[in-house]
């Protein structure tokens, strides 16, 4: 792994121990996930115990250690989205994408997440893919907006028609 | 730049970009608001510029960005102004009309005015509108009315005067003993009193000391403090200022939700402007006293929001909390004294300086002076951001300012305080909301979320879906909360699943004291809230879901199953088509029916259903 990029983080935050979350925030904003050969370099440079870095990476919900789908899908679970049937919405994804929440599907092609609220609550029940909001989602548009993220078009109707 | 070195200075730029702005010339303001901007409001205010360039009305009218302007429901949003007029849900295709017939001849584009739901009516004043008619805006003075991207918007409205006055009028007591005589409580949760934190930390022994400002906004159902941060970045950065100088502390850390990258957006540019105008660094407004502050993103961890924890992911650790025999005015932040406050505290500081204390302290109740920000969403017909008086009551919050419930529904509850707050039922309606109330009530101030829930929402599904929440965000650090709130989740679990017993209540209530005994922080100490305020008013549907094995809101999905009326399906054949189970079977034209053994409740049938033939029992 060429760990330029790494560096490059690192150095935008000074190497500074009180900047570790800002730099995993930026590593896994580049990569998806927190590669290891990374969190080793930053180790490293920031002069911190492994440990530290280890509890960090896995305390918060932002980052991940392993590789994570192309697309990320976040459910919103605020409470507005609840009321109006967010809890569906993540059954439904899951049957169509094959996986539970947090996994990611075999192609690579999604990651499915919950959220604990996007703050557009007047739009429930939100999904956002990437940085797309979906307001007002339905169960039944769930094959059509993965349609647009699937090349092939394949999923776009799990209908009969 | 020229930094801006006194306050006549300040006065003589603000005269300066009044002059450039022309604040009495024609305005179009569209609304950039995570709703708005959700459904296109940067394609509308693209269409606006486009359009005016055709239709020659480029330089003479100004167009702009502005943060939540509040009424979320109608979105996309776009205000004019001298006019006031304000239009909703305004699509890029009614640019071109706009500017043809309001912005050229004057005249109002009748269909795009609000109706009042209740009478049809159209209003076309923003101000007038029942919405806003009811608000007070204090934290939210600026918001949806500047630009925030551009600090000589703040300034042209009166911005970093009361930081001027602060610094070479004030002394550092003067300053304190006025925002404790206003009463300003800390609007985060907590409700502990501003002034007082502020005294505590100055008082402090400590040759450093630091400011904070909380924008974690964690509570779901809550956007208060992203749309002034996004709206407004320089109200909560002068606030900052003031309280720093105040206490003595020369340097400042925002701490803001990653999921709040827009708010990110505009707060390292409203830092960066207020650099260049001097506005922070050293010696601002020749006072001597030196500051500056920066944007630390958040890991996506409620507890978070909590002050040590806060701290504890300032200093990049995992966010747990710590015991707070020594409080964090004392030790916080690299064991120094810290000074924390959320966003909306640090708000109401600029207009808490330049109006008085007496002002503040008028407006409110006994307990609880000034105003409070709530995001106002769930069953109500307006969502949207609204800032009322303290005092206020519940019913004109959701009928008054929300329109009522939607679909005119039966109101059920409102559910205030996020996790760690509680429902309050219909016979609370009366209510008024203030901090000392709320807590009465068995809820909380919270940060302001207030979600509205009709007779379709099921209390112990609300109860579950808390406890699951703060299930996954509790840090782990005591037992109690740790397998407690787990433990309670289990049972609810059950309850909404039919395998409740006439053990689970007394259990739950068990649960309850054990948690709040046992746990460090107000993440536990407050858990069990959800659970215990259904328990207290809705008792009865638990009863139902354990003795009945019934869910009287048809929710709960073990208890319930799909059919479809006969008398109101006339056979459009769309849930036929939808369902994953080929579950429904009928012919066109004539009513279908669904066979149990094959459904999986995935309630795609009612959702797609047109008809509402589709029953849920």
């Amino acid at each position: 792994m060429d760990l330029k990029k790494v560096d490059e983080i690192i150095d935008k935050y000074n190497g500074e121990k009180g900047w570790l979350i800002g730099i995993f925030q930026d590593l896994q904003q580049e990569y998806h996930y927190l590669p290891r050969e990374a969190m080793m370099r930053v180790v490293e440079r920031l002069g911190i115990p492994l440990t530290q870095a280890y509890m960090v990476a896995t305390f918060y919900k932002s980052f991940s250690l392993v590789p994570r789908g192309e697309h990320e899908i976040h459910v919103c679970l605020g409470t507005a989205c609840h009321l109006r049937g967010g809890q569906r919405l993540v059954e439904n994804f899951e049957r169509a994408l094959k996986v539970k929440v947090g996994g990611t599907t075999g192609d690579m092609k999604f990651t499915l997440e919950t959220v604990n609220c996007l703050g557009a609550c007047a739009l429930a029940p939100l999904v956002m893919v990437d940085q797309k909001n979906y307001g007002k989602m339905t169960a039944d548009k769930i094959g059509k907006t993965l349609a647009e993220y699937r090349k092939d078009g394949e999923g776009k109707s799990h209908g009969k028609d | 730049m020229e930094k801006i070195k006194n306050p006549q200075e300040l006065e003589r730029l603000r005269l300066s970009i009044l002059k450039d702005l022309k604040p009495d010339r024609l305005q179009v303001m569209v609304c950039g608001g995570p709703g708005c901007l959700s459904i296109g409001s940067d394609q509308v205010a693209a269409a606006f510029s486009e359009e005016m360039k055709k239709q020659g009305l480029n330089g003479r009218v100004s167009l702009k960005k502005t943060g939540c302007q509040g009424l979320c429901e109608r979105g996309p949003l776009v205000t004019l102004l001298p006019s006031e007029i304000l239009y909703q849900r305004v699509s890029e295709k009614d640019a071109a009309e706009i500017v043809a017939e309001t912005l050229m001849k004057g005249k109002t584009v009748e269909r795009l005015l609000y109706d009042d739901p209740k009478t049809g009516e159209k209003i076309p004043k923003q101000k007038e509108i029942p919405f806003y008619r009811h608000q007070v805006r204090i934290a939210l003075r600026n918001n949806g009315f500047i630009d925030p991207t551009d600090i000589r918007e703040y300034i042209a409205n009166g911005g970093y005067a009361a930081l001027a006055k602060a610094l070479t009028s004030m002394t550092s007591e003067e300053i304190i003993r006025t925002i404790e005589k206003s009463g300003l409580r800390g609007r985060g949760g907590g409700g502990f009193p501003a002034g007082k934190k502020w005294r505590s930390c100055r008082d402090a022994q400590g040759d450093v000391r630091y400011v904070v400002c909380n924008g974690d906004e964690g509570d779901p159902g809550a956007f208060m403090d992203r749309a002034v941060m996004e709206g407004d970045p320089h109200s909560v950065i002068e606030g900052m200022i003031i309280g720093a100088f105040a206490i003595g502390a020369n340097q400042g850390f925002l701490y803001v939700r990653n999921e709040y990258p827009l708010a990110v957006q505009k707060l390292t540019l409203a830092l960066a402007q207020a650099r260049e105008y001097g506005i922070l660094g050293k010696n601002i407004f020749s006072s001597g006293f030196g500051f500056d502050a920066r944007i630390n993103r958040g890991g996506g961890a409620f507890v978070c929001g909590e002050s040590s924890a806060l701290m504890a992911s300032l200093e990049g650790r995992a966010g747990e909390p710590r015991a707070k025999y020594i409080h964090t005015v004392e030790r916080g932040l690299y064991d120094k004294p810290t000074n924390l406050n959320n966003v909306e505290t640090w708000a109401n500081v600029p207009v808490i300086i330049t109006r008085g204390a007496d002002w503040f302290a008028s407006l409110g109740t006994e307990g609880s002076k000034g105003t409070k920000v709530f995001s106002l969403v769930g069953k109500v017909k307006n969502t949207g951001l609204v800032e009322v008086p303290m005092g206020i009551t519940l019913r004109e919050i959701i009928y008054n300012i929300g329109g009522g419930i939607l679909k005119d529904r039966e109101f059920k509850a409102v559910q205030t305080g996020g996790p760690s707050g509680g429902c309050i039922p219909k016979s609370l309606i009366d209510m008024r909301v203030d901090f000392d109330e709320l807590t009465k009530a068995g809820s909380m101030m919270g940060s302001g979320g207030m979600i509205v829930m009709d007779e379709t929402d099921c209390m112990v599904d609300v109860a579950k879906y808390f406890t699951k929440f703060l299930e996954e965000e509790s840090c782990g650090k005591c037992t109690p909360c740790r397998e407690g709130v787990r433990r309670m989740k289990e049972v609810l679990t059950d309850i909404t699943e039919g395998r409740g017993t006439e053990k689970s209540i007394p259990l739950l209530e068990e649960l309850s004291q054990a948690i709040i005994l046992g746990s460090l922080c107000a993440l536990g100490g407050t858990a069990p809230n959800p659970v215990l305020s259904t328990l207290r008013y809705f008792r009865d549907e638990y009863e139902a879901h354990i003795k009945e094995k019934r869910c009287p809101a048809g929710v709960c999905k073990e208890l319930i199953h799909y059919s479809i009326l006969e008398e109101f399906c006339n056979g459009c054949h769309r849930c036929f088509r939808e369902c994953p189970q080929e579950a429904v079977s009928g012919e066109v034209k004539k009513p279908h029916k669904i066979d149990q053994k094959k459904c999986i409740k995935c309630g795609i049938c009612y959702d797609v259903c047109k008809f509402d033939a589709v029953a849920k029992k």
